[in-house]
């Protein structure tokens, strides 16, 4: 009978369409974005920071970087703490993503330096040398707008200040899309809970390896090291390591875990190995003995 | 009897239409294909990987894919009606108004006026711009349904009204947004509700765009060309009515293992694996239907590009549902293996059903043999190595790649940092771009082809003699 009732067959292929759709799409309004949801310490973006994020689309980054951490455990380790529904209330729109040619950035906030940022964004290839990231230096020779940037905060009813505002004046796209970076998923003190605790004794397994040996291993330095403290140790980004005598466990644990909040990103994706590697690296050459 | 005066002019302009906005999708995809090898082929700000992506896909979805919809169904719309097209005047609008729309899109997309949304990037403008087109196209098509002078209505009719009808919920809810200027609006929607929505609307599109438009042009085209009906009239009707159901549900298979509730991604999941069967439903009543008919594989070369369509088809509906698993999720996604799955649809079966439909539409609207049947065969040869080395290369790739994420020490730590990872990909990369320069020439082939028809083709004395593709 539908078969010959074009009217009758376009509401059945509608309501057949919307059955699906309200119990999947409609419905989750209930549970999402509810006070079940809210994280405390989840606050909405700055003025400055959600300029950034508007550059981010504007770009397109999203077309090769996910902002999501499933919780998973190759992911944690590599990313961070996985990314829960509550931190997004303020995304609009969201930037998961769906392909990671690059990787993913939803734990990026405080991992590097600002320093770091503005090296890399301005030439990737500066700090990681086979990247396929274009260069964005670019972005540092444009200004923002901040009567326009006032605007997307009063729709976006996010609160702002009179000061926060004028505050931009000057400020350029490079130095939003970094306050970006900072933000992204550093609302919740992930970094100090989520470290990887050390448990037991720690054991150099390298200690007292012969010199040819550990020249071997400084191509990992130059690979992972070198873009934030020298070629040859004078630093950077980073601090001086030549005369810098840490004890070797206490070594391995900051290359492992990382500097919380900025200072210096966690090499746990190396591997305790390679780390251990760096480790005997650092300490023989930072006793300045015989390196150029 | 009598022919209606049918109008092919429509059909012939869209048909030109999308097959240049078809050789733009190609040709920015392998323009951004080189990109990803070597960043120094990004022009910043304009040519950059970021913003010439989305005008390679919407160029492909939108310029190619819905232009193609817009010319085929005219031209079945009219013959299965037994009557002319409802309004020329509003079709001849609708044909301007999707060009202005088309180059409104890549223009803003290329100056960086962008809402993010995958296959949804125009901002709310040229929304606006896609809502009156479809309710133009819209009307005329249930207008030229309703004064049909044939009472039953085909299953490509079905396919249409349903699309008509899919696409128009889809686009308008996903398109809500608050405007902040004429160029840059934010979402109604907030994180993990707008990533909820948003790919409802994505796996969707695909669904009433990319699925039902061209199984409409499959249930048309191959009982035309091979002269044969369609084996099962009932495994139709089930297929069609399972379909239309069962695809709302599995938009969140794209959002597995995110913070969406768990229970809408088991749902997605369950939905995805039971759609198996209706896709199959349509793939299985191709090939019984060439019960009988194979020689036609060897004797038409349409029937080649419908058949193996209509496979690809079938091969896509099972990697779908299987990357729709929670486990196989887990392992494949954001890897390379999910852009060749997307080039399987959209090159196999969408483009090959495409190809497959402006051939057989040749003669009837140009009044002409085809040029040449041994260069379309050199097309149809030079598209499926295109699209199965570019798909093939980037499965193995995506595998690699995860395997490589995934990989641990024997004291838990990770194997292999992201750098570690990403350089394997690059001889991967050039394969690929090489897949997608093989489907490049064969698309010039194919334009080659048609403007030596319009050229130099041997006139058709009646329209009943005109496809007999034989070659």
């Amino acid at each position: 009978m539908w078969e010959k009732r074009p009217i009758l067959l376009l509401i059945l292929a509608t309501a057949a369409i919307l059955v699906g759709t309200t119990i999947t799409m409609v419905l989750p309004f209930a549970w999402v974005n509810t006070e079940a949801d809210r994280i405390e310490g989840v606050i909405p973006y700055t003025a400055l920071q959600q300029e950034g994020r508007d550059l981010y689309i504007r770009e397109g980054c999203n077309n090769c970087h996910s902002q999501t951490v499933r919780p998973l455990v190759a992911e944690v380790l590599r990313y961070g703490d996985y990314s829960k529904s509550g931190e997004f209330v303020y995304d609009r729109p969201f930037l998961w993503g769906s392909k990671r040619t690059g990787p993913d950035l939803a734990r990026l906030g405080g991992k590097y330096p600002d320093s770091w940022h503005y090296k890399h964004m301005a030439s990737p290839r500066a700090m990681v040398p086979r990247t396929n990231m274009p260069d964005y230096d670019w972005l540092s020779e444009n200004p923002i707008d901040p009567a326009m940037i006032q605007r997307k905060m009063e729709v976006l009813g996010f609160p702002y200040t009179a000061e926060e505002i004028k505050a931009l004046n000057g400020k350029n796209e490079m130095d939003a899309m970094v306050a970006y970076m900072q933000k992204l998923g550093s609302d919740i003190p992930w970094r100090k809970t989520g470290a990887t605790a050390i448990v037991g004794e720690l054991k150099n397994p390298y200690a007292g390896v012969p010199h040819a040996q550990l020249e071997e291993w400084e191509e990992l330095y130059y690979e992972n090291c070198a873009a934030c403290h020298g070629a040859h140790h004078e630093g950077e980004i980073g601090p001086e390591l030549i005369g810098a005598n840490y004890e070797e466990n206490q070594l391995f644990e900051i290359i492992y875990n990382g500097i919380p909040d900025g200072g210096m990103p966690p090499f746990n994706a190396l591997g305790t190995d390679k780390v251990w590697k760096l480790t005997n690296v650092i300490k023989y050459y930072g006793q300045g003995e015989g390196h150029p | 009897m009598e022919t209606p005066p049918y109008n092919y002019a429509i059909v012939r302009s869209f048909v030109t239409w999308s097959v240049i906005w078809g050789l733009v999708a190609v040709l920015v995809g392998v323009i951004v294909s080189f990109q990803m090898i070597e960043p120094a082929l990004n022009f910043p700000p304009y040519l950059t990987f970021g913003r010439l992506r989305p005008i390679h896909t919407n160029a492909g979805i939108y310029g190619w894919g819905v232009g193609v919809i817009f010319a085929t169904f005219y031209y079945i719309v009219q013959r299965l009606c037994k009557t002319p097209i409802w309004s020329v005047k509003l079709a001849k609008f609708q044909l301007w108004f999707f060009n202005a729309t088309i180059i409104a899109s890549a223009v803003t997309l290329l100056l960086g006026y962008t809402t993010s949304k995958e296959y949804h990037e125009m901002e709310w403008p040229i929304d606006v711009m896609v809502v009156i087109l479809w309710v133009a196209f819209a009307i005329n098509i249930i207008m030229t349904i309703i004064k049909r002078q044939e009472e039953q209505m085909y299953i490509s009719l079905w396919y249409m009204l349903a699309a008509i009808v899919g696409v128009a919920i889809l686009y308008l809810v996903n398109s809500a947004a608050m405007p902040v200027s004429l160029f840059k609006s934010y979402s109604a929607y907030a994180g993990t509700n707008d990533a909820n929505v948003h790919w409802w609307f994505g796996h969707n599109a695909v669904a009433m765009a990319l699925t039902a438009p061209p199984l409409a042009m499959f249930y048309y085209f191959l009982p035309k060309t091979t002269g044969v009906p369609i084996y099962s009239h009932r495994l139709s009707i089930i297929a069609f009515w399972s379909l239309i159901f069962m695809y709302l549900w599995t938009g969140a298979h794209h959002l597995l293992w995110t913070p969406v509730p768990d229970w809408i991604q088991t749902l997605a999941m369950a939905f995805s694996v039971m759609l198996i069967a209706p896709s199959w439903g349509s793939v299985f009543n191709g090939y019984l239907s060439m019960n009988g008919q194979w020689q036609q594989m060897r004797d038409n070369y349409l029937v080649k590009y419908l058949i193996l369509g209509i496979t690809f088809y079938g091969l896509q509906t099972l990697q779908g549902p299987m990357q729709a698993i929670r486990t196989f999720s887990a392992f494949i996604h954001y890897t390379d293996w999910v852009p060749a799955h997307i080039h399987m649809g959209t090159m196999g079966w969408v483009s090959m059903i495409a190809f497959a439909s402006i051939y057989y539409l040749v003669p009837y609207i140009y009044g002409k043999r085809v040029y040449s049947i041994p260069l379309a065969n050199l097309q149809f040869w030079l598209i499926l190595v295109g699209q199965l080395t570019w798909s093939i290369s980037l499965w193995v790739a995506g595998v690699l790649q995860a395997g490589m994420w995934n990989a641990m020490n024997p004291d838990g730590s990770l194997t292999y940092t992201f750098m570690e990872t990403m350089v394997e990909m690059y001889p991967y990369w050039w394969i690929r771009a090489a897949g997608g320069l093989i489907y490049f020439a064969g698309l010039l082939v194919f334009i080659y082809n048609l403007v030596m028809t319009v050229r130099q083709g041997e006139p058709v004395a009646t329209a009943a003699t005109a496809t007999e593709g034989r070659g």
